[in-house]
């Protein structure tokens, strides 16, 4: 077991050197490079650089090196927690990530628990009352949640709530703490905030996961281990919770790796319509703007996330599967 | 029950511990009513092992759920009686009258009625030890710690004869071998102590050599534990080797019931028959066909009209055994069977009733 866990650890790091590189190939995509873009932004606000300043600069940043030690440069800079320069902030890249990467992961882990938590106990009512009123309804709803865009949701929730209780519910903070440092005051805000853009981030992985438990369930419910958990005069729901349930529940360890980035990406529109300080606006923006350093960093984080989240789920597949643990001591 | 009557005195007199009578399990579904139990009557002694036989979809398996109350839905017990005389209790109580998930219900299955079935590899969870799921049926209906119904467990273990048990009980159910995992399934269901023992298909999953094993080690539980058992297969050879009484059922009615011996000796209905042909003799020359009975089971909502066993008979009787159905009915005192060959339509006996084994083989 050990020596898979080893062997597991290996090709998580070779996956994220790959990623490094993949990374480093988008910065380095558009045509021109950052002194250019650089240029631009200066020459925008009127400002002049000469061509002797611009080979400075490129000597500056290493530009004029072959492509593999420009990559060292990069990834050695990036190991040691500096991610470049955006061009579109003028700030260092991890400052303008900073706070946005918390409350991503904030909002993220939010909405995840949030659809766990509704899709689970309504995936096994549906099953366990398969063909029931309830079942039918909570099925409309599934279907109406994926079948709806959840941005036009936002913006539906978004109006409604303005025209009759005349709030705003965009951004995760009220305007008077938008600048604070922070304080309880300011979590607190921020917990009054989060529900809305939470549930709304939720939706769609909700209505899948209800399906998807279902699912499992029902397979399960017909398995002989039922009857015979049924026959020791075991209660009802303690049967189903133990057996079934804990057996339905499996596959979801492995998809624990995905929701992560899946969450980022999938949220960029809901972000930009609810206005949210989180990570996926920006990687829409710097991709708008070419600001190649900051896109690149954000490519590359959720690269990494992602060969962590399967690291994790693969050993939480093992605690859990005991067929797993034994095929591999085996 | 009625009272026993003041003058006589009280005589030793055998009594059922079960007794089902007229049972009947439909599934309600949307196609129509499958009748799975159809009026199945039988009575089980202690230290009786009574076999249910009959091929596969005649409601055996739906007949020993029935008992338990662990029919699936759509299915219902819709009619008829499962009487339970409980330990040491003089009056019988009607379990098809109990609510199936209610509290008595549930002290009672698993505790005096324990079930054994087939598939012992699904039939465990493989997500838990044996232990953890042994030791749950243990506190399920016993006031023991954990510590103590562990140690139970390893002695139930011990007591099937799974080797080691100290070190099984913390092993899954896919690192036993089938015969292991049927004795732990064994160990399991007689962990509380149960009068009645409901084996549906225990040995149909393993191997000769495990089976016989197996019914070797459901002959001496039940010696030393009055073990009374229901065994159900459609494997004549172990109702030969197990039974005392057998129940033939064919399409959820009783077809034919009576001492094993009367069965295989003197078998009335012509389904009877056809079983016992279809067993394979190891005096038959070699390369002839195995006897077979023709056709199949009908589909559950297309049940022919009158004896449902009628389209596969080879004696059945035109006009007669297609339009109405045969009652069950005593033949002899120990025989009951539902056909006309050997009561008429009223009921009376039929004059060929008496040699029918004659007419059958003229046939």
């Amino acid at each position: 077991m050990l020596a898979y866990i080893f062997r597991r650890l290996i090709f998580a790091a070779a996956t994220t050197v790959a990623i490094s590189v993949i990374a480093f190939v988008i910065i380095q995509l558009p045509p021109g490079d950052f002194v250019d873009a650089y240029i631009a932004s200066i020459s925008a606000t009127g400002g002049q650089v000469s061509l002797a300043e611009a080979e400075g600069l490129r000597i500056q940043f290493g530009l004029d090196r072959p492509m593999y030690l420009q990559y060292f440069a990069w990834i050695t800079g990036v190991v040691q927690g500096d991610f470049g320069f955006s061009v579109e902030w003028r700030r260092p890249v991890s400052e303008v990530i900073g706070d946005r990467l918390w409350m991503t992961v904030i909002i993220s882990v939010f909405a995840i628990l949030l659809s766990w938590g509704l899709a689970l106990p309504i995936g096994i009512y549906s099953a366990v009352r398969q063909y029931s009123i309830g079942d039918y309804v909570f099925t409309f709803v599934g279907f109406f949640g994926l079948a709806v865009p959840n941005f036009l949701l936002a913006l539906i929730i978004l109006y409604f709530s303005f025209v009759l209780f005349g709030a705003n519910v965009g951004g995760l903070f009220s305007a008077e703490y938008q600048l604070e440092p922070w304080s309880w005051g300011k979590v607190w805000d921020l917990a009054k905030h989060l529900p809305l853009p939470g549930l709304i981030l939720a939706i769609g992985g909700t209505a899948q996961l209800i399906r998807i438990m279902r699912a499992n369930l029902l397979d399960e419910l017909r398995k002989p281990y039922v009857v015979t958990a049924r026959a020791k005069g075991m209660r009802e729901s303690r049967v189903i919770l133990k057996y079934p349930v804990r057996a339905a529940l499996n596959p979801f360890a492995s998809t624990i790796g995905y929701l992560f980035p899946f969450v980022v990406s999938g949220s960029i529109i809901i972000s930009l319509v609810l206005s949210l300080p989180t990570v996926g606006p920006l990687l829409l923006r710097s991709l708008v703007a070419q600001d190649m350093q900051l896109a690149g960093t954000i490519v590359l984080m959720l690269g990494v996330l992602t060969v962590i989240g399967t690291f994790i789920s693969d050993l939480v597949l093992m605690w859990v599967d005991p067929r797993l643990r034994a095929g591999l001591d085996g | 029950m009625p009272p026993i009557p003041m003058g006589e005195p009280a005589r030793p007199r055998r009594e059922p511990i079960l007794s089902v009578r007229n049972l009947e399990t439909h599934f309600l579904l949307d196609e129509g009513v499958v009748r799975a139990v159809d009026g199945t009557s039988f009575d089980l002694f202690s230290k009786q092992t009574l076999g249910i036989v009959g091929e596969s979809g005649c409601g055996k398996s739906v007949t020993a759920r029935s008992i338990l109350g662990i029919v699936e839905s759509p299915g219902k017990v819709v009619g008829g009686e499962v009487m339970l005389r409980r330990d040491g209790a003089r009056e019988m109580i009607d379990l098809a009258k109990l609510d199936p998930k209610g509290d008595r219900y549930r002290a009672i299955r698993g505790a005096e009625i324990a079930l054994v079935f087939q598939e012992p590899m699904s039939s465990f969870s493989a997500y838990h030890t044996v232990g953890n799921q042994i030791i749950e049926a243990i506190r399920l209906h016993q006031p023991l710690t954990k510590k103590q119904a562990r140690n139970k467990a390893i002695d139930l273990l011990h007591m099937v004869g799974v080797p080691k048990p100290d070190r099984r009980i913390d092993e899954y159910s896919f690192e036993l071998s089938g015969g292991l995992r049927q004795r732990v399934m064994v160990a399991m269901a007689l962990s509380s102590d149960p009068r009645i023992l409901i084996a549906d298909e225990p040995t149909t999953a393993l191997d000769v050599t495990t089976q016989a094993q197996v019914l070797d080690l459901l002959r001496q539980l039940q010696d030393e534990r009055d073990l009374a058992i229901i065994l159900i297969t459609h494997d004549m050879g172990v109702i030969a080797e197990m039974a005392d009484d057998v129940v033939v059922m064919y399409l959820g009615k009783e077809v034919e019931n009576g001492p094993v011996d009367d069965i295989f000796h003197n078998p009335k209905h012509p389904y009877t028959r056809s079983l016992l042909n279809s067993i394979p003799s190891i005096l038959a020359r070699p390369r002839s066909k195995l006897s077979t009975i023709e056709g199949s089971i009908p589909h559950p909502y297309a049940r022919p009209p009158g004896c449902p066993f009628h389209p596969r008979c080879t004696v059945a009787i035109p006009g007669l055994c297609d339009s109405q159905t045969p009652r069950f009915l005593p033949m002899g005192d120990r025989q009951g069977v539902s056909c006309f060959l050997h009561h008429g339509p009223s009921g009376q006996s039929m004059p060929s009733g008496k040699d029918t084994g004659a007419r059958h083989d003229a046939v």
